[in-house]
């Protein structure tokens, strides 16, 4: 699934990314917050009122926050 | 001393790694402390002593997340490591500074730099409040593993640093293995660093155990889909509100050690020249703006609470949204607020913009966030216009007004990057990537030398460039001495009322008077500028009255402007860029004079247009 549509507060599994629906330089930022195929991660929350957009996440032991446009691009799977 | 021989040790790491406070602990120098990613947005040198009592030169660099950069910020880290950054030579040493409750994310940067082969000394910091969150790390066994000395530090408490002193001396006495040309590793190394960056922190943290975390149960309220925005503009409201409200007391103790200077003044000088120029130019100058310190210090004092906090990310987060329905992202958001204090760090701020667009719009528009500066001018006005009522419980009407004109800024703002970004600033929509640190208790000290180094800042430039502009206009409004017989006012009479009337011809459509149109030019150089070539006008005019001496510029201007000019001016100075600083650095950070030529011209029309509609309006409305 989709990382915009996945439930809050459930692990997930990054399984892929389609890095070219994703600027390079996201793309390169993204890696660099650890954020690449294999993490485990877990979205936290959504933005403000009826936007759901952005999206926080946590990365390890970290928070991450990323626009939805790149959250389509993540494909994960539920851990549990 | 010769700084060829002293050894350069550069501090390194990503960004929330606590690199400035690690500097400041390590130099006893001082510099902003804040808790966003990319606080530090200027090199920083200072001088520290290594363990065998060698002296050594320290550069502060901003936080980066690799060696390929993808802000100008990270470019100055990557430039000043490998030694391609113009005036600064390569350093002999690195302090790689690491978050010891981030390590997975935080190694991968490490083994890069060690990778370069430079003596390197890792800092694990933030140590305590890795063992707050349940972390129990073997620093020997990364140590070991890096190949390189890892030392636990907790920076702020000063905690670790001898020790990093004398491994630094130990690293630098040692062999150097480092190439004569340093080079960023290839892109495909990337992943294996990755890779092994997870193993290390997996060996190396030998127990987790879970605690409660504070962060997630505050993120849970304060990034709430409604509860974060209420709360966002809660604060915001707050903050405006206090600027008035807790002003006040220390305002009236300013102002009164002023009068009784002026009446001192008055008591011991003979009535001439001297007297005119001490009372009429630099009390009633200078004293006009000091008595604006407390607000001043207490906006920075919010400021400063939501950077240390780590608030002001999360701010950026709730804001996003907004910020993109105009082109932009929560990015802006952050150098957005910082130029509510000043405009001048808010345009070094953008730095840390990844897409150049962006940053260029949120340079272009940063003047409209209602600086500091500004706050002298709407005091006065709104304190001499609109009275001290209560609109409902808490909430004053001056209040009420002053956040009305920060939110004209706010919507100018974001109207003016709408149209930037469809226009001049075209192209794709901004990303927005952030990293969102852990809350922090703000340090007491390190708030109190923020608001010291305001203080400071803001009294120097009464002493300096509003001292100097008040004589220089003391002297034009104070000669030719207009002769008694011919009814004409000194102000009036004077060189500098002469060149009022060119300006008047320009400004009286949107209501200005001429006092207004000569406060306007030495308002160039600040705002609060203004303020001072007001109440110096009008105290010469008058300073024949001898109760007019201890008179305030607000009592004065009541009397002489309508409600529909006040207004009009309240309008000018929420678009006006009068400020030499602030265009001189949006010169520096867009490398050249286009963009701030762009920036004056579009802002100084907005001021215009906005000062003759309200103007306009409040004449139909009978207020002239």
């Amino acid at each position: 699934m989709q990382l915009q549509i996945a439930p809050l507060r459930r692990p997930l599994r990054v399984d892929s990314i389609d890095w070219l629906a994703i600027p390079e330089s996201e793309g390169h930022r993204l890696r660099s917050l650890g954020l690449e195929e294999g993490a485990v991660i877990e979205p936290l929350h959504r933005g403000i009122l009826f936007f759901r957009d952005p999206l926080a996440v946590r990365v390890g032991r970290m928070t991450i926050a990323l626009r939805r446009k790149v959250a389509l691009a993540i494909y994960c799977t539920a851990l549990d | 001393m010769d700084t060829v021989s002293t050894p350069l040790i550069a501090l390194v790491g990503n960004p929330n790694a606590g690199k400035s406070a690690l500097f400041n602990a390590l130099t006893g120098a001082r510099q902003k402390i804040g808790n966003y990613p990319g606080v530090t947005v200027e090199r920083k040198l200072g001088r520290i002593m290594l363990g065998d009592g060698r002296p050594a030169e320290i550069v502060d660099l901003p936080g980066a997340y690799s060696l390929t950069p993808d802000s100008l910020d990270e470019e100055v880290t990557r430039n000043v490591v490998l030694g391609r950054q113009v005036g600064q030579r390569r350093p002999d040493a690195i302090i790689v500074v690491v978050d010891s409750a981030n390590l997975d994310n935080h190694l991968r940067f490490t083994l890069e730099l060690i990778g370069l082969g430079l003596p390197v000394v890792v800092a694990l910091n933030m140590f305590d409040l890795a063992v707050r969150d349940g972390l129990e790390i073997d620093a020997d066994l990364l140590s070991a593993e890096l190949g390189v000395p890892v030392i636990p530090t907790v920076a702020v408490r000063k905690r670790g640093l001898d020790h990093l002193a004398e491994k630094l001396a130990s690293v630098l006495t040692g062999p150097s293995i480092a190439p004569a040309t340093l080079e960023e590793p290839p892109e495909k190394d990337r992943k294996s660093l990755t890779a092994e960056a997870h193993r290390l922190a997996k060996k190396v943290i030998i127990r987790e155990t879970p605690t409660r975390q504070w962060t997630r149960i505050l993120d849970g309220v304060l990034l709430h889909p409604v509860a974060g925005v209420l709360i966002l503009f809660a604060l915001l409201f707050v903050m405006f509100q206090a600027v008035f409200a807790w002003s006040e007391t220390p305002i009236g103790w300013i102002e009164a050690a002023f009068s009784f200077l002026s009446l001192q003044v008055t008591a011991f000088t003979p009535d001439n020249w001297i007297r005119s120029l001490i009372n009429d130019g630099i009390i009633a100058g200078v004293g006009s703006v000091v008595v604006f310190l407390p607000q001043i210090l207490i906006l920075f004092l919010f400021i400063l609470l939501l950077e240390s906090t780590g608030y002001m990310t999360r701010a950026a987060f709730v804001m996003d949204r907004m910020m993109a329905s105009v082109g932009l992202s929560g990015h802006s958001f952050i150098p957005l607020l910082s130029s509510f204090a000043c405009a001048i760090p808010g345009i070094m701020a953008t730095r840390t913009i990844m897409d150049q667009k962006d940053r260029l719009t949120t340079i272009l528009i940063a003047p409209l966030m209602t600086c500091s500066a500004r706050l002298p001018v709407y005091t006065v006005i709104i304190g001499a216009f609109i009275p001290a009522q209560s609109v409902g419980p808490g909430i004053g009407l001056r209040g009420l007004v002053l956040f009305g004109l920060y939110v004209a800024g706010i919507v100018g703002a974001m109207l003016a990057a709408l149209l930037i970004r469809r226009s001049v600033a075209k192209g794709a929509q901004g990303s927005f990537l952030l990293e969102m640190p852990r809350y922090q208790w703000p340090r007491l000290r390190d708030i109190a030398l923020g608001l010291w180094q305001r203080a400071w800042l803001f009294l120097r430039r009464a002493g300096t460039i509003i001292f100097v502009s008040t004589i220089i206009l003391w002297v034009l409004l104070s000669f030719p001495k207009a002769p008694d017989d011919i009814g004409t006012s000194q102000a009036d009479y004077s060189i500098a009322g002469r060149i009022a009337d060119g300006v008047e011809v320009v400004v009286r459509p949107i209501g200005f008077n001429k006092e207004i149109a000569l406060a306007l030019i030495p308002a160039m150089a600040a705002r609060e500028v203004a303020v001072s070539a007001l109440a110096t006008t009008y105290a010469i005019d008058e300073s024949g009255d001898e109760e007019a001496v201890t008179k305030s510029l607000g009592d004065r201007l009541a009397g002489k402007w309508s409600l529909a000019t006040a207004l009009a001016f309240l309008a000018w100075f929420v678009f006006a860029p009068q400020c030499i600083s602030t265009i001189a650095v949006a010169k520096r950070e867009t490398n050249g004079w286009k963009w701030p030529i762009f920036m004056v011209t579009y802002l100084f029309a907005m001021a215009y247009v906005a000062a003759g509609i309200t103007y306009w309006t409040a004449m139909a409305f009978g207020l002239g």
